[in-house]
């Protein structure tokens, strides 16, 4: 019965890397602690979860064997802020699995999470199942951040051999064939036309970059690494704070006076639309953030839960039937990866042209 | 919401934040900056090259016309020239004819006017001679003793013959 | 979820659902009428469609 589940979870893998699908549950699971006694359903939410959830370590998979995991991949460091900077390889962590001793501290996965515990590796829990362990400040080089830096490095590299290419030879060549297009595309159709043609070239970095850099990132979440960085928080955060911060520090004037005394409306009008507007400054982002995280997010979960259908219905109509669903839905999520870029780099454009608008009458 | 902040990794957002920082200036430097500047140079390069082609364009049209015009001024030129060459030809072809005439007409006149005096000089001779015949013809009809009638009209006849109108 | 979660969520899903799908549709209309400004449509679609998507979605997470 063990081996027959292992080996229907690791042809779900398999069918994953088919797709080059992945997902992550937002409900986190108890993981229980027996695995005899799951039925299917656990088993698929608990594979998805436990492969595609950031992690300490890069392990593409996992299989079970004489009742032990066994994982394909390689460690990363694990650093913590905790009494003094701490740095470890996560292997000492052993996928959760076991305790981690540094420097006469103890620490233990819960979660996702690094808590600090005792040589046991108690975890405590309250009624809600949280822990209430003390957590280490967590700077840890994890999958997900291994994945920005490689991304990073790849874009680095793409972009200046394509820019090096320029210099022998005023037309492109190679990747920048298809490269250059887009770079006009983003230049002529997004830029240009949001921020207007006087103050465009400053926001063209930015604009490029995350363009690049979601849509790769969105692409990469499609392949069977089983990675996926654009569906966790912190990331779109850390992106919309960036267009947060571009917008107010390069805004002029006029921006500024239409947010705390729009002009041609009678002043009690003003006094009201202030704080609204102001408000307004922080939805902005705020909505970039949520869209790009909730459409990853959604799209991967939808794709997951479908992919898991075929091992629920056990007869060959419903698992051919699921199996075209979630094709022509890998098809829909090669599209919203792209369209997410666009939409991300079309509103920071869309705000930067507001914080750039010339005084206008209205 | 709860399960979303909840969720948030302070050391993903970190790293991001600080990875897609240093990636944004160093894709700024080596390559958005350049790749930039060259399309434009290249998309500047294209435009000028077609403004000098509509200007070649221009310059060559403009060149055409002044040729058109430089030849309709040769050709009228050449048109005046032709005519004003044959108004000489005719003039002096007119010229010479009458100047021609009047050099036969007078030559004419004199010839005229020379017959008329020989003619008139010849009658005078012939004036003269006929006188010095009748005189000479006087004395020998009168010298011969004119005997019959016949015999002096025989002499007449014979004096007359000798006559002769040369 | 509870239940009044889920009925949020639903109203949620209809409404986004409608407003984008008005949307969608006017563009289609507009694309029918003026097939040489779609570009610009489009764009103008793409903006406004995300818009009711962040609201949507943000709303989603409230729920």
């Amino acid at each position: 019965m063990l081996k027959e589940i292992s080996t229907k979870a690791f042809a779900l893998f398999l069918l994953m890397l088919s797709f080059g699908m992945n997902a992550q549950e937002e409900v986190h699971e108890i993981a229980p602690q027996h695995e005899g006694d799951k039925d299917l359903k656990t088993e698929i939410k608990d594979y998805i979860n436990h492969h595609l959830q950031d992690s300490y370590d890069f392990s593409l998979y996992s299989y079970e064997e004489n009742g032990e995991h066994h994982y394909v991949g390689f460690p990363l460091p694990v650093i913590l802020w905790d009494d003094g900077l701490k740095i470890f390889s996560s292997s000492k962590l052993n996928h959760g699995e076991s305790v981690a001793e540094v420097d006469g501290n103890y620490y233990k996965v819960f979660h996702g999470k690094i808590y600090k515990t005792d040589a046991q590796g108690t975890i405590n829990l309250d009624e809600e199942h949280h822990a209430t362990n003390e957590k280490p400040l967590d700077f840890s080089f994890t999958k997900n951040i291994f994945v920005i830096f490689a991304v990073s490095l790849f874009m680095v590299l793409m972009f200046a051999s394509m820019a090096k290419s320029y210099k022998k030879n005023p037309l492109p060549s190679g990747m920048g064939r298809f490269l250059e297009p887009l770079v006009l595309f983003i230049r002529d159709d997004i830029a240009i036309p949001n921020i207007g043609k006087k103050h465009y070239r400053k926001y063209m970095g930015f604009l490029l970059t995350v363009f690049f850099f979601v849509w790769i990132i969105n692409l990469l979440g499609l392949t069977p690494l089983g990675v996926n960085v654009t569906n966790n928080i912190a990331v779109t955060f850390a992106l919309a704070l960036m267009t947060y911060l571009l917008t107010t520090f390069t805004a002029n004037k006029n921006y500024w006076k239409h947010i705390f005394w729009m002009p041609g409306v009678p002043w009690p009008m003003k006094i009201i639309l202030a704080p609204i507007e102001l408000l307004g400054t922080f939805i902005k982002p705020f909505s970039l953030m949520i869209r790009l995280y909730a459409n990853i997010t959604a799209g991967h979960i939808v794709l997951m839960s479908i992919i898991g259908l075929m091992f629920i219905f056990k007869n060959w109509l419903g698992s051919s039937l699921s199996f075209g669903l979630a094709f022509v839905l890998a098809l829909l999520e090669l599209l919203v990866a792209a369209l997410q870029a666009y939409i991300f780099t079309m509103l920071s454009a869309l705000y930067f042209g507001m914080a750039k608008e010339e005084h206008h009458d209205h | 919401m709860d399960k979303l902040i909840e969720q948030f990794s302070f050391g993903l957002f970190f790293w991001q934040l600080l990875l897609f920082l240093l990636l944004v200036l160093l894709l700024r430097k080596f390559a958005w900056r350049p790749i930039l500047n060259s399309v434009e140079k290249r998309e500047t390069g294209i435009k000028d090259a077609l403004a000098s082609a509509e200007n070649a364009k221009k310059e060559m049209e403009n060149l055409q016309a002044d040729n058109q015009k430089l030849l309709k001024e040769a050709r009228e030129e050449r048109d005046s020239m032709l005519k004003e060459a044959r108004q000489i030809k005719e003039k002096m072809i007119a010229d010479a004819s009458s100047e021609a005439e009047q050099k036969a007409n007078s030559i004419i006149a004199s010839a005229q006017e020379a017959i008329k005096m020989e003619k008139q000089a010849a009658l005078n001779e012939l004036k003269k001679e006929v006188a010095a015949l009748s005189i000479d013809i006087a004395e020998k009809v009168l010298n011969k003793e004119l005997s019959s009638k016949n015999d002096q009209m025989q002499l007449v006849d014979t004096m007359l013959e000798d006559v002769k109108l040369n | 979820m509870t239940i009044p979660n889920i009925v949020g969520a639903g109203l949620i899903v209809i409404g986004a659902g409608l407003g984008i799908g008005r949307i969608g549709g006017q563009a289609m209309e507009a694309i029918a009428r003026q097939p040489e400004a779609s570009g610009k449509i489009q764009t103008a679609m793409l903006i406004a469609a995300a818009l009711i998507e962040g609201i949507g979605f943000a709303a989603l997470f409230a729920a």
